[in-house]
Formats: structure tokens, sequence, C-alpha cells
């Protein structure tokens, strides 16, 4: 029923147009204007005015949007390399405003400036080598600079220097999950594949692999230590994921048969930055949001929603699913002390299989050699 | 040279307007179906978009066209948000603006422009339409199986892709889909074969290249680059169809699923990334490049001055599809690969500006103490320059390995490619429809709709994008079905009702397009020869449309098609069939 009135109304709608149109041309009968369906000089001025009042809109949409929405972008990175890539970022941003300023108004002032008249003549005016090597040359300077500036910063972020006193920790994804594993004192993570997962043994963590032994795999929270340089190696178990986190300027795609990694030194821990003053205002503006929205679900019989709290986050940043917009896990950068504390107090991976396989002999399942492929190798290889 | 007995052909309802090997037929045959393809493409778009800005809400429009299955209760399956945004994106990009922009008017201007009777081949002509058209109609059938549409994005990546337990969509779906483009592609080649042997071969006597409209050397540069990666995408196809139906092992590896270890070994997903975006990235500027030659033509011509720079525009063509060949790594510096690949593709990204750059500032000065006829085709020619450089200088941003790191996969990245996609090939291809639909239809577009439409569309165009810059920043990512898990984004269900609703605005706004379009088409008023007073050949020939083109021979060229306001002409246009006059200079030859 909906559905035929709703066809009904657009139908009437092209019916109220179509005569519309009809009784406009009608009432240009017989007056001086012409009906060629082409633009007269009347048409011109008008578009012409319009075009230049566009760029006025293009403008005060754009700092519309700047004041309405700039504090939206993520403020303090947490990240030693964060505030690089940000500065690159700043820089680059206030670089496009500058040209989208000049060349938008350029654009639509000549519309306005030029727009036809009878008997205005356009000048030929074809080429002119002068103007095409100035406008060549300075944007390949100004992004020669940009590029150098990049790819330094890239250089920095993507490869660490193998001497560097870093902390190995993997971040398992799955459909639609994440996971992860300390690798302990060692320091080194135990070799693991998709083919050891069985029961509790959800990383596929190779038992055998005296490396495993002090490895610790968690859930729902991911600890890092303040000052610490974290080298993240990633894994999926089924399809592409991507690990982002966005607040440290972080994000590496996870591969099923491969081992990623990406690396960073947390800056800033979770209880600091819950003081930082635009993480405040963003937090106050969020739960006002949340409140709102519980009143309206309690009278519809529904749950309150909880107050939010800061924390930084891990999310799934590659599709990957029905559930993709619904894959995360906490992130907690704690002071190095509580870190340890925290650490201490979970159980390490050969703890967790001996206590889930006691007592009975269980038939270990044989895995050849070829089958096993080194994944704490990383495919994307660190270049001296 | 296939040339046609006029008067003495026979013509029957089925060889007139279905299987008519003529250019101009099957320009609109490609027109229409583009049009009608877009539509649905456009719906799909509006769905999911309702479904962001009021998630989980249940929605009558869904009942009706997303049935109890895909929307139980009036609400969208999750997945299903995801089938939507894959077959949004093949659509748009593949069968709107490659096929409806490239086939539409390569189609119809290559032989007009160039002074040919026809392409070369008639027959493949009219293969490669229908072709295209089958597969419309397989990718739409696709949208009715049981198990769902592919949904592992346009992008199509395995092992989602390759896999029906990871995602329902991947199995008929996507088997589907990957057939309809497999014959995509092969109707592209032949498309693309045909406009290159024709510009080549069929030019008219004193066409030489140099005296070609800028938009021949779009369309023919644009069809080398098609002819180029078009096969890649094809051979990734046919790997993928491989690894789903014959137990290979290309792009899958080490794999445990619904609880069971798969037997795939030694294969890469980022194989696939390379072999998908060898062609995803050439495939952007194959949307962009037809449409700024159209722009260039219309600029020029509208303007009453020749095209600033000529010889650097075809230049810059050129430049920008060599530079599209070699960047496609940009697509995924955080894939995994090797970060020194990451550094190669940043690079070559930023050179690929250059030619961008240079040829905005070169329309920017046709513009310059021009006596500009503002039509709506014009209208839409300077709105692609404005928003070709909103979208492309954020491409700057992207196309910097380092600052992709925190915008990859998020709405900045939408932001991006639709501001210079979803509306500035958008509007090239609006411009090109009003300002060649006298040579099509031998009839005129209203005036006073298409400057509502214009207007109304790019404001609605701006409202829509331009906010998803700051989402895309603040974190947000792509193709999640709702926001409502992270509490983080709480703040930005404002931002995103109001881009739904500018979205709805500007979409249903697109009646007025398609209402003048088919109105005009019997009703509108009858065009003159030359309505625009242009230059260039197309408009030597007769209104209403024969075989074959021209009655007599086929003119002779004298001279470039931007001869506007010449001096010593006593009309501001000289059309290329003008011989020289005594002492008269050329500017090039």
């Amino acid at each position: 029923m909906t559905s035929l009135l709703i066809f009904l109304v657009l139908a009437f709608i092209g019916i109220a147009v179509w005569q519309l149109t009809k009784i406009f041309d009608l009432t240009q009968v017989g007056t001086s204007k012409d009906n060629s369906e082409v633009a007269n000089d009347h048409d011109n001025k008008v578009n012409g005015y319009l075009m230049f009042a566009f760029v006025g809109f293009i403008y005060l949409f754009t700092i519309y949007s700047l004041v309405a929405w700039g504090d939206l972008v993520l403020g303090t990175p947490a990240s030693a390399h964060g505030s690089e890539v940000d500065n690159l970022m700043n820089i680059s941003m206030a670089l496009i405003f500058f040209v989208q300023t000049i060349t938008q108004f350029l654009l639509h002032y000549f519309t306005h400036k030029y727009s036809g008249r009878e008997g205005q003549k356009a000048l030929y005016f074809a080429d002119n080598n002068k103007l095409e090597a100035i406008w060549t040359i300075i944007p390949v300077i100004v992004l020669s600079g940009l590029i150098l500036y990049g790819l330094y910063t890239w250089n920095d972020i993507m490869f660490y220097d193998e001497e560097e006193d870093v902390m190995y920790v993997e971040v398992y994804a799955k459909q639609f999950s994440w996971e992860a594993r300390y690798a302990g004192e060692d320091n080194t993570l135990g070799k693991a594949n998709v083919r050891y997962i069985e029961g509790v043994n959800t990383l596929g963590v190779d038992m055998e692999d005296p490396a495993a032994n002090d490895d610790k795999a968690v859930t729902g929270e991911l600890h890092i230590p303040l000052g610490k340089k974290v080298v993240f190696k990633f894994r999926s178990q089924d399809v592409l994921h991507s690990a982002y986190m966005p607040h440290f300027r972080a994000q590496m795609n996870c591969v099923p048969g491969m081992v990623t990694q990406f690396a960073f030194v947390p800056t800033v821990t979770t209880a600091e930055m819950r003081l930082d003053d635009k993480i405040i205002e963003k937090v106050n503006k969020i739960n006002k949001i949340r409140a709102a929205k519980s009143l309206k679900l309690v009278a519809e019989g529904k749950e309150a929603l909880d107050p939010y709290t800061f924390d930084y986050l891990l999310l799934c940043n590659k599709i990957c699913g029905a559930s993709h917009y619904n894959m995360q896990m906490k992130v907690v950068v704690d002071t190095p002390e509580d870190f340890k504390k925290w650490l201490a107090e979970k159980p390490t991976v050969t703890k967790v299989w001996k206590d889930a396989n006691a007592p009975a002999p269980v038939e270990v399942k044989e895995v050849t050699p070829s089958q096993v492929v080194d994944s704490t190798v990383v495919v994307a290889q660190v270049i001296k | 040279m296939s040339a046609h007995e006029h008067g003495h052909h026979k013509e029957t309802f089925i060889t007139k307007y279905i299987f008519s090997i003529d250019h101009k037929m099957i320009a609109k045959q490609y027109l229409i179906t583009g049009m009608l393809m877009g539509i649905i493409g456009v719906m799909m778009s509006i769905f999911f978009r309702m479904q962001i800005a009021w998630p989980e809400e249940s929605f009558e429009i869904f009942k009706i066209f997303l049935g109890e299955d895909y929307a139980p209760g009036g609400v969208m399956r999750n997945d299903i948000y995801l089938a939507l945004v894959t077959i949004h994106g093949t659509i748009m990009v593949f069968f709107v603006l490659t096929a409806g922009l490239s086939g539409t008017f390569s189609n119809l201007l290559i032989p007009l422009q160039i002074g040919a009777r026809d392409m070369a081949s008639g027959f493949m002509n009219m293969l490669s339409y229908w072709m295209f058209f089958v597969s419309c109609i397989i990718m739409i059938a696709s949208l009715f199986v049981e198990s769902g549409p592919a949904s592992a994005g346009w992008t199509i990546y395995p092992p989602l892709s390759a896999l029906p337990q990871a995602i329902p969509g991947s199995g008929t779906g996507m088997t589907l889909w990957l057939v309809s483009m497999a014959i995509f592609i092969a109707s592209s080649l032949m498309g693309s074969l045909n406009y290159v042997v024709t510009v080549i071969n069929l030019r008219t006597k004193g066409m030489t290249m140099t005296r070609l409209p800028l938009t021949i050397w779009a369309f023919f540069v644009t069809a080398i680059i098609g002819i180029v990666s078009f096969p890649v995408l094809f051979s990734a196809a046919l790997l993928l169809i491989f690894d789903r139906s014959f137990g290979t092992s290309f792009f899958l590896s080490d794999i445990f699923i619904s609880g069971e270890v798969l037997h795939y070994q030694g294969g890469s997903p980022v194989l696939f990334e390379h072999l998908f975006w060898f062609l995803g990235h050439p495939e952007v500027y194959i949307v962009i490049l037809p449409a700024m030659g159209l722009v260039s033509e219309i600029m020029a011509s509208s303007s009453r001055k020749p095209i600033f720079g000529y010889r650097a525009m075809i230049a810059s063509i050129i430049a920008i599809a060599f530079l599209s060949t070699i960047v496609w790594g940009h697509h995924m510096f955080i894939s995994g690969m090797n970060p020194f690949l990451g550094s190669v593709f940043t690079f070559t990204t930023l050179l690929i500006a250059i030619p961008s750059a240079v040829k905005a500032f070169n329309w920017i000065t046709t513009l310059w103490k021009g006596n500009l006829q503002l039509n709506t085709a014009m209208l839409f020619s300077i709105g692609f320059v404005s928003t070709f450089i909103t979208g492309g200088l954020t491409g700057i941003i992207l196309g910097d390995s380092t600052l992709d790191i925190n915008v990859h996969d998020t709405y900045f990245v939408i932001a991006h490619f639709h501001l210079v996609m979803g509306i500035s090939a958008l509007y090239g291809f609006f411009a090109g429809v009003y300002h060649w639909y006298p040579k099509m239809f031998g009839r005129m577009l209203n005036k006073t709709l298409g400057y509502v439409h214009f207007w109304v569309t790019v404001v609605c165009a701006y409202g829509v994008f331009f906010p998803m810059h700051f989402i895309g920043m603040a974190g947000l990512p792509r193709r999640y079905y709702t926001n409502s898990a992270f509490p983080l984004f709480d703040e930005l269900a404002d931002v995103n009702v109001l881009i739904t609703i500018f979205a709805i605005v500007g979409a249903t706004f697109q009646i007025v397009f398609f209402w003048n379009f088919f109105y005009s088409m019997f009703y509108g008023k009858k065009a003159t020869q030359n309505p625009w007073r242009s230059n260039t050949l197309e408009w030597t020939t007769p209104v209403e449309h024969i075989h074959g083109n021209w009655p007599g021979e086929i003119p002779e060229v004298h001279r470039w098609p931007y001869d506007y306001s010449k001096p010593g002409h006593e009309d501001d246009f000289v059309p290329q069939t003008v011989p020289m006059m005594e002492g008269e200079e050329e500017l090039h030859h």
C-alpha cells in the first residue's frame, strides 16, 4: 500500500513538473526572450554571478566545516612518531588549502568577470611557454620538498634499528576479534601457525618451541608500556584485517599466511591522555550524546547506554566480513611498573595449555616440517 | 574502410535500434544503459547511507527493495550493507563511469571528429556494446541469488572474496560478479582496440594528429591505457576463479576458518592486491581522462577562445597515462609489502600531481579574457575543474605514505575518490550530455531545467562529500555497517545524518535531469546544425543521422579546432573545414 502511495506521489510530481514546464514555456511566447535553448546575455550574467557566489559558498562551507568539525580530527598523538606525522599533515594541509583558495577564486571569478556579452570579443591567447614553465616548475619544487620530508618520516617509522631495545608483541586477527601474545622474558615469540590451533591454543602456538614457554596470550585488553618501542607482529587467521590504532598513528594490514609488522613508542599513558583538555572536551560531548540517546532507549523499554571513558583503541580497518564494524580491542598504555604488574598476573601459554590438557594423554597431531612456516620471520623485511 | 550505402540500406527496427553497427546508435545505447545502471548504483548508495545515518532502523523502502531476506523486518542485514557498497562501487566505476562515459562519447565523437564514416569495425563495435549489456544483466542477476551478491568490497580482496564461509556473498554472488566482469573487460578491450585503430587509420585528409580535438587525444590515450591494464584484472579474476573453484593457492595460504584448517598453502593476498591495482589505478584515469577531453572541448567552444596550451595539454595527457601505470602501490602502503616499495610509489604518485596541475591551470587560463557562453554544459565543465582541483589536492595527502597510515581506508579516502570520480568525472559526463545532446538526438535540452539541475547538484554534491574529510580524519573506517559500536564515533553521528540528507536530496533531484533528457528527446526544440557555433567536424554533419555521417564526400580539414575569436576573421569561430586565408598563419601543423 505504501509503495503504491509512493509511486503515485512520484508520478504526480512528475506530471506537475511536466505541466509547469509547459506553462513556463507558454509564458515565454511573445516575449522578446529567445527560445533557442542556447544561453543568451541574461543567462550568462545570472550564472556568472551565481558562479561567483558559489566560490563564496565553497569558502563559507569550508570555514563552517573547520569550525564545526575541526575538533573531530584526532588530537594529541600518543606515539613518538605521531608528532612527525601530524607535522607533515599540517604542512600538507596548509599547502593544499592555499592552492585551493587561490585556484577556486580565480576559476569562479573569471567565470563571472568574463561572462558572455553581445559584442564582447575574446582574446586569442593560445599558449605561453613561460607560463607553462612557471606552473610546472613551481609544483615540482614544492612537491619534491613534500616528498623528501614524507619519505624521511616514512623511513623513520617503518625501519627500526635491530640493536634497539624493543618489545615484541604479536597481535592476532580473526573474524571478529583480536588476541595478543607477549614474548615474555626471552623477548622471542614462539613459532606459530594456524595448523597448531587446537582447543585453548587459539593462536596456534607451537608448544614444542622453547621460545613459546614464557609467551602470554591475552584477549580483551592490550597493554603496552610507556616509553618502550613496541614492535607489533601481526598475523591473521582467516581473511585480511587491518590493525588500526588511530591515536598512535599506526595501521598495518593483517595478512593470512604472512607476518607483517609495525613499531612505535607510546608516549602518553591512558591516565595522562584522560587528563588532556581536548580529550576531556570530547568525552563530555560524547557522554552528552549518549545520555540523550539513553533517555530515548529507556523510554522504549531498552537498556541505557554505558557512559564513555576515554580509552585507546585497536579497530579493524580492512573489510573482513559481516561484523567488520565491531572488531575492537582496548589498548592501554601503562607506566612501566604498572605494565609489569599487569603482565605478571597473566598465565603463560604453556600453563594454559597444560591446565586444559591435564591429566589424560592427548594425541599429538603430527605436523610435517614442510607444513610449518616460521611465522615469526617478517616477510615485510627490515632493510638496513 | 567501411563504406555504407546510404539510401539503399533496408533497415528494420532490429537493425536500426537493436543490433546496429552505426557508431552513433551504439553511443546512445551505451549512454542509456549507463544511465540506467547509474540509477541502480545511486539507489544502493542512498540505502546504505540511510543505514549509516539511522543505524539499525526499520525502513519501509528496505522492505520493498531489499525484501525480507536481505532486510528482515525492514532492518538491513549487516553483510547486505557490505553487498550494497560492493555492487555500488562496481557499478559506478565500471558500468557508469567507464562504459557509460568512454563508451558513449568515444563512440559518438571519434568517427565524427576525425572525419570517418564509422569505426574501423562496426561489427566489433556492436559486439562490444552487447557484451557490455550482457555483463550488466549478469551483475544485476547476482543481486537476486539466495546467498547474496558479492560483498567483499568492489576491490574484492581474497581471502574474503574467495571463501563463501567468510561471508555469504562470496558464494554464487561472487562467481556471477567475476563472470560479469570478465565479459565487461572483453567488451571494454574490444571497444578500446576499435578506438585506437580508428584514430590511427581513419582520419580524414588534413587531419594530422596535432589538428585533433583534445577529446580525441583523451579517448585515444584512454583506450591505450585500457588495453595495457584491463587484461591484468582479467588475469587476477581468472586466478581468483582458480582459487575458488579448482583448489589452487595463488592468493591463499594458512587459513583457519569455520573450525578447520583449509588446504591452501603458499599463496599471498598481497599478490592479488598488486594485480588488482595494476588495473585499479589506471582505471581511475580511464574514468577521468575522457571527462577531461570533453571539458577541454566544451570550455574552448564556450569561451570562444582556443584551449590554452594545446600542446601542453596533449603532453599532460600522455604523462598522466604513463605515470598512471607506475603508481598503483599507493593503494597498498600498509598492505604489508616492503616499505621500500612504499617510498617508490610515494615518489611516482606525487609526480602525477604535476601534469594534473598543469591541466587545471590551463583550464583556468582558458577562461581568462574569454567571452564565456554559460550554457549548462559550460557550467558543468567549470564545476569539473573546481571539484577536480579539490579532490586532486587531497590526493597529495593520500599519496604520501606517511600520511596514508592514519587515513587509509577511512572516510577521507571516500571523500577523495568521490570528489574526483563521483563528482568531477560525473560532471564531465553531464557536460558531455548537455553539449552533444543536439548531435545525438537532433533536439535541444531545456535550458532552464539544465540550470536548475546544475545548481542543486553542485550544492548537494559538496554537502555530501566535503564533510567526509573530517570524519575520516577523526578515524572513522569505511565499510562499517554502523558506527554505534564505538562510543568514540558518537560525535560523528550528526555529520553522517547531514551527509545522508544532502545525498537523498541530491539523488532525488537527478529526476530533473532524467525528465529533461527523455522529454526533450521527443518534444525538445529541434536543433540547428551547429547550435554552439563550434569548429569541430561533428557539427558539419546533418542533424538527421545518416549512416556514413556525411551525405557526400568527407570534408577536408585545413586547420586545428581552436580558431575561436581569431584575429582577421569576422566570425568568432572558424570551422576546421575552412581553408587558410591568404597569408594566414597556423599555430600548429
